[in-house]
């Protein structure tokens, strides 16, 4: 075997700098923040849907909202467990998530997500 | 050899089997956690053929005045001075700009001088939907010519394509000009954004809930705007065009307006 030495600090030092930005990122970015839920939220209990499909899915979710009330009209969603609500981004998902730094900007920003949607939708004012 | 090859396809085979349909059923696990669905709030206001029927006598300045502010409160529209810049949802014009071919010398002055107020005529044959390669803007069901802000990637075909000049491109950010150093006056409704065309929507969201347009709303007691389905008989709006005379905007350019003049 030749160089043996180099070959195997080579090695480490490879294995080192390419691993380097996960472990950096797994010590620097922390654990996940838990989202705050508002007063109102906690009265409601439950979310639109339950929360995994929430956490998994709400883009989607928004998605479909804005497409079936701006182009098809349909603006009543009845949930899973037969609730309905009105489909609005700003009016129903805000009225109970109004705390949105501290809830949706928190987990996007942890998430390194910017949804553009602010531009024109209106946040809701928040105490600060 | 032979057998050993048999079995191998039928085991690749019954795994294929099992793959397909453990996915099949995941995806039925999804779709079956969203929604019993979505539909129409009972309330909405239902029709075939939207109409406005407006009165110009009954629209003096102050009345004209309040169903324009109306309409730009419940929609944040900006007001920008510049004529380039100008965000249009509804707005007023000379009787000789709004109806050109149908002026003449010695027209009656009080028609001469009056200011008529003009919005999107949401035609039948509407040509800004024709041109518009995102579906940004379409004839819904009901008659309204929509726009969906959420497709719309400001090309402009529509503003060309439409001669009642009923489109605006928003040049600026209504969040960093006009509305910097105030709120956008109804919290309810989004703004718009630097890069997009706008214009009057028949207020959409407001018939989902069972309202009339907001103009409409403003100056209810005036009469001076009526709205309602042309494909009633019993409508008001049909009463209105079986008893007066009434003329459209640009006729002959076959769009075919919903938005009537009673002059
Ligand atoms: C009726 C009040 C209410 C409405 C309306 C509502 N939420 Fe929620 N939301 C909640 C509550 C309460 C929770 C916490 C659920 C739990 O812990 O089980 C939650 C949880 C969530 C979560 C998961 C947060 C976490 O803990 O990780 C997301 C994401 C979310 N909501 C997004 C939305 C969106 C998007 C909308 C609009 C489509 C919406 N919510 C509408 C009350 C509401
Ligand atoms: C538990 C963390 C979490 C919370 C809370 C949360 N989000 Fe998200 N959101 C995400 C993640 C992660 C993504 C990116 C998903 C992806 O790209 O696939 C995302 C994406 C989105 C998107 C799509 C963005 C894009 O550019 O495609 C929208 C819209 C959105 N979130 C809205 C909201 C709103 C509104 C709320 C508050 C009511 C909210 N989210 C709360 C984690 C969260
Ligand atoms: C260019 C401006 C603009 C942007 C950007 C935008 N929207 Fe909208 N959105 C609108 C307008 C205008 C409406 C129509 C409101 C109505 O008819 O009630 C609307 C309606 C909606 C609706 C249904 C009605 C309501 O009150 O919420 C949903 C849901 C929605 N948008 C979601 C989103 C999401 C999610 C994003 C970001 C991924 C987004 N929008 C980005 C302008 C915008």
């Amino acid at each position: 075997m030749y160089n043996k030495g180099t070959i195997i600090t080579g090695l480490v030092i490879f294995v080192v700098l390419f691993t380097s930005p996960f472990v950096l990122g797994l010590v620097t970015s922390g654990p996940p923040p838990e989202p705050e839920l508002t007063a109102k939220a906690k009265q409601a209990k439950q979310c639109v849907e339950v929360k995994e499909f929430m956490v998994e899915s709400h883009m989607q979710l928004l998605d479909d909202w804005r497409n079936e009330a701006v182009r098809e009209g349909k603006r009543t969603y009845v949930a899973t467990d037969g609730k309905p609500y009105t489909v609005s981004l700003q009016n129903t998902c805000m009225e109970c998530h109004s705390n949105k730094s501290k809830f949706c900007d928190q987990c996007h920003n942890y998430a390194g997500v910017d949804p553009y949607c602010w531009q024109c939708h209106i946040a809701p004012k928040e105490k600060s | 050899m032979e057998r050993s090859r048999r079995s191998f396809l039928k085991l690749v085979g019954i795994s294929t089997l099992g793959l397909g349909t453990l996915s099949a059923v995941d995806l039925l696990d999804k779709v079956d956690l969203r929604a019993q669905g979505f539909g129409p709030d009972p309330k909405a206001l239902q029709g075939e053929r939207w109409a406005l029927v407006v009165d110009v006598e009954k629209l003096d300045e102050e009345t004209t005045r309040k169903a324009i502010e109306a309409c730009h409160l419940v929609h944040n529209v900006p007001h920008y001075e510049d004529y380039e810049e100008e965000i249009k949802w509804i707005w007023t014009d000379t009787y000789e700009h709004a109806f050109p071919g149908q002026e003449y010398d010695y027209l009656a002055e009080e028609v001469e001088e009056r200011p008529f107020l003009l919005l999107c005529n949401h035609c039948s044959n509407p040509p800004c939907c024709r041109v518009c390669p995102t579906q940004a803007t379409w004839q819904r069901e009901d008659g309204v010519v929509m726009m969906d802000q959420h497709r719309c990637i400001g090309c402009r075909y529509c503003m060309a394509a439409c001669p009642f000049g009923a489109r605006s491109f928003n040049w600026k950010d209504p969040r960093t000009t006009y509305f910097k150093d105030k709120e956008p006056p109804n919290p309810r409704y989004p703004t718009r954004t630097k890069g997009v065309v706008e214009k009057c929507n028949l207020c959409a969201e407001r018939l989902a809930e069972g309202s009339m347009p907001a103009c409409v709303e403003a100056v209810k007691d005036t009469k001076a705007i009526v709205f309602g389905d042309l494909e009633d008989p019993h409508s008001e709006v049909r009463e209105l065009l079986h008893e007066h005379f009434a003329i459209r905007r640009k006729p002959e350019l076959g769009t075919s307006p919903n938005v009537y003049y009673i002059v």
